[in-house]
């Protein structure tokens, strides 16, 4: 039964719509990514959800109580914000303890609680500071403890670690998903990092122009993208323009050369365009055994990153990139150099053409 | 040294005689009373005026009410304004201006046309309603300075982020601008503050034309009939409306070193 709905929510300012029939529902406890770029909808998404905007068509159901009408101060919904937030005029203790005392809870139990609270965030001395005696780390750490002190029902997350940097960025979000685990919370999270999002979550929402592209796990975000916006967002992706050749095969021509989908082409008719997409570490450099799918191409460039080395080959108006393992026994091909590439039929995908609007 | 240089000490001293030889002046005339030597004569005899406590207390008693209505109009409205109707700011700015643009004299007989004792709404008809009137007026006269100093209070924060992180938090609008708002713009409400302070003190032509015995009206009297204590009055009215600077300066200087901190 889902906890959280966001039933068919449509928003639009004045000349734009900045949201488009989003559907979901959020089971209890489940942590759901909202990834997207900027103007994307997701945040705007996470503010209607938390009462700072008001829907223009759809609904928010919270355990089955619809709270769309609801000002944000009466939904017990926790918020992080991506600038902290935090009381200036207030120390730790007291920003953690905010929520607590404007619900007229007894001292005791406040104190109590912040302690709780400080301690899950491992910050447990910190109690007396002002947040500008504190790193971005520690205050974003605070706006947590703040934002969990109430038990709201519900965590929503805006790019809460956008403004910090990359090593406490990856340190940050793994604690979160930690506490987020132990005390089983509901939580909205919104990013425009698809590592953050793949590394979190259970389920993500792809957004685009304020439409939901895709909704699935990470790993079927990452392997089935069912777009071409999703494919290339989420990670690097080849995307090969080809035309059908036989639809009941998969077959696909891709500048004259064959290749096969991982299913059928069932609505394709031979002669149409299709689009279709392959992971760059799915792809082997010569033939290897149980890859259903060769091509000859030539080395374009050739790029060492470090750990894996990325070569591009081009075909004649397509290309593509392959990552292979770093080897110091291997020698690299050279630019120029004429190739056989190979990959399996599955990882092939189709993709569905973008919507004709 | 270069001649630019010199060219700006020059200015300086300029300035600095310009503003300070005739304040010297006065402070050396206000000490003259007895002839031939130096005293604190003059003050002691306006220090010893009962009129002279009557009228610092009726206008400190007034400055502080101005004050607390100014804050409880000017807050809200810019906070309000910074919040939700940020494309009313110029409007609300050139509204907050006019009383600068309008003389006093112009704003006290519009007063008196509109709240005469034989109107609608007859404010002048007794002392305490009128003790109103001129302290709504007063309001009116340092809106310029105190809704500058708020605004510009409510510019350094940001306003929406700490108010979703307050509304989120289950606090409503009232808890918002009293513990999370006024605090972290306390010193800009206090600059604010000061300003009228020293504006309603020295104010004369409302508290006169409205006839109320303020300082400012006290202080013109005394300069019509005596010689050497309006000089006195002059220094004593100074060092009050410098006190309130260095009040400003003081605080201000606290907050600027938290707000540093914090970057």
């Amino acid at each position: 039964m889902s906890f959280l709905e966001i039933d068919h929510l449509q928003k639009r300012f004045a000349r734009t719509t900045a949201v488009e029939q989003v559907h979901l529902e959020v089971t209890r406890g489940e942590f759901v990514s909202f990834l997207g770029p900027s103007g994307c909808g997701k945040t705007t998404t996470l503010r209607i959800i938390a009462g700072f905007e008001s829907p223009s068509s759809g609904a928010i159901r919270l355990d089955g109580v619809d709270i769309t009408q609801r000002p944000p101060h009466q939904r017990n919904v926790g918020m992080v914000f991506q600038s902290y937030a935090l009381f200036p005029n207030m120390t730790v203790a007291q920003n953690v303890g905010f929520g607590l005392k404007v619900a007229k809870k007894p001292a005791a139990e406040i104190t109590q609680r912040v302690e709780e609270m400080l301690h899950l965030i491992k910050l447990p001395a910190l109690g007396n500071r002002f947040p500008y005696q504190l790193s971005g780390g520690q205050q974003q750490r605070v706006a947590l403890a703040r934002a969990l002190a109430i038990r709201p029902q519900v965590l929503l997350l805006d790019e809460p670690l956008s403004a910090l940097d990359a090593k406490i960025r990856v340190s940050l979000r793994l604690e979160i998903r930690s506490i987020q685990r132990e005390l089983g919370i509901t939580t909205i999270y919104v990013t425009h990092d698809q590592e953050e999002a793949l590394s979190l979550s259970d389920r993500i929402v792809v957004m685009s122009e304020g439409r939901v592209e895709q909704i699935g796990t990470p790993f079927e975000i990452y392997n089935f993208p069912r777009t071409s916006f999703v494919a290339s967002f989420v990670g690097t992706l080849n995307i090969l323009r080809g035309q059908v050749a036989d639809p009941a095969h998969g077959k696909i021509l891709v500048d004259g050369q064959e290749v096969f989908a991982s299913r059928g082409l069932e609505r394709a008719r031979t002669g149409d365009a299709v689009t279709v997409a392959l992971r760059p570490e799915i792809v082997s450099l010569g033939e290897v055994a149980g890859n259903g799918n060769r091509m000859r191409g030539t080395v374009e460039d050739v790029n060492f990153l470090g750990s894996i080395v990325r070569i591009r080959v081009r075909f004649t108006d397509n290309a593509i990139s392959l990552d292979t393992f770093n080897n110091p026994s291997l020698s690299l091909p050279q630019r120029g150099q004429a190739l056989t590439v190979s990959f399996p039929r599955e990882a092939v995908l189709a993709l569905e053409a973008p919507p004709s609007t | 040294m270069k001649p630019r240089r010199l060219g700006s000490w020059l200015l300086i001293v300029f300035g600095v005689l310009y503003f300070f030889v005739p304040l010297l002046g006065t402070f050396e005339f206000s000490l003259r009373l007895l002839r031939g030597v130096y005293s604190v004569a003059a003050y002691r005899i306006v220090l010893a005026d009962p009129r002279f406590a009557a009228t610092v207390t009726y206008s400190t008693v007034l400055a502080l009410a101005t004050i607390a209505v100014g804050v409880l109009l000017v807050l809200p409205t810019a906070y309000w304004i910074q919040l939700r109707l940020p494309r009313l700011r110029p409007v609300v700015e050139f509204i907050t201006l006019l009383p600068l643009v309008i003389p006093a004299i112009v704003l006290v007989f519009g007063y008196l046309r509109i709240y005469n004792s034989s109107s609608a709404l007859p404010l002048t008809g007794s002392a305490r309603t009128t003790d109103l009137l001129l302290m709504f007026s007063y309001v009116t006269l340092a809106l310029p300075y105190m809704y500058r100093a708020v605004d510009n209070g409510l510019r350094a924060i940001d306003v929406r982020t700490l108010t979703e992180a307050a509304q989120s938090l289950g606090a409503g609008w009232s808890t918002i601008l009293l513990r999370v708002i006024l605090p972290n713009v306390r010193v800009a409400v206090l600059s604010g503050a000061f300003l009228t302070f020293a504006i309603v003190i020295g104010e004369f032509t409302m508290a006169s034309l409205l006839d109320r015995p303020a300082f400012g009206p006290y202080l013109q009297l005394i300069g019509a009939n005596r010689a050497y204590e309006p000089a006195a009055l002059s220094i004593i009215s100074f060092s009050i409306t410098w006190a309130c600077m260095g009040f400003i300066q003081v605080f201000g200087r606290g907050a600027s070193g938290q707000v540093a901190g914090a970057h």
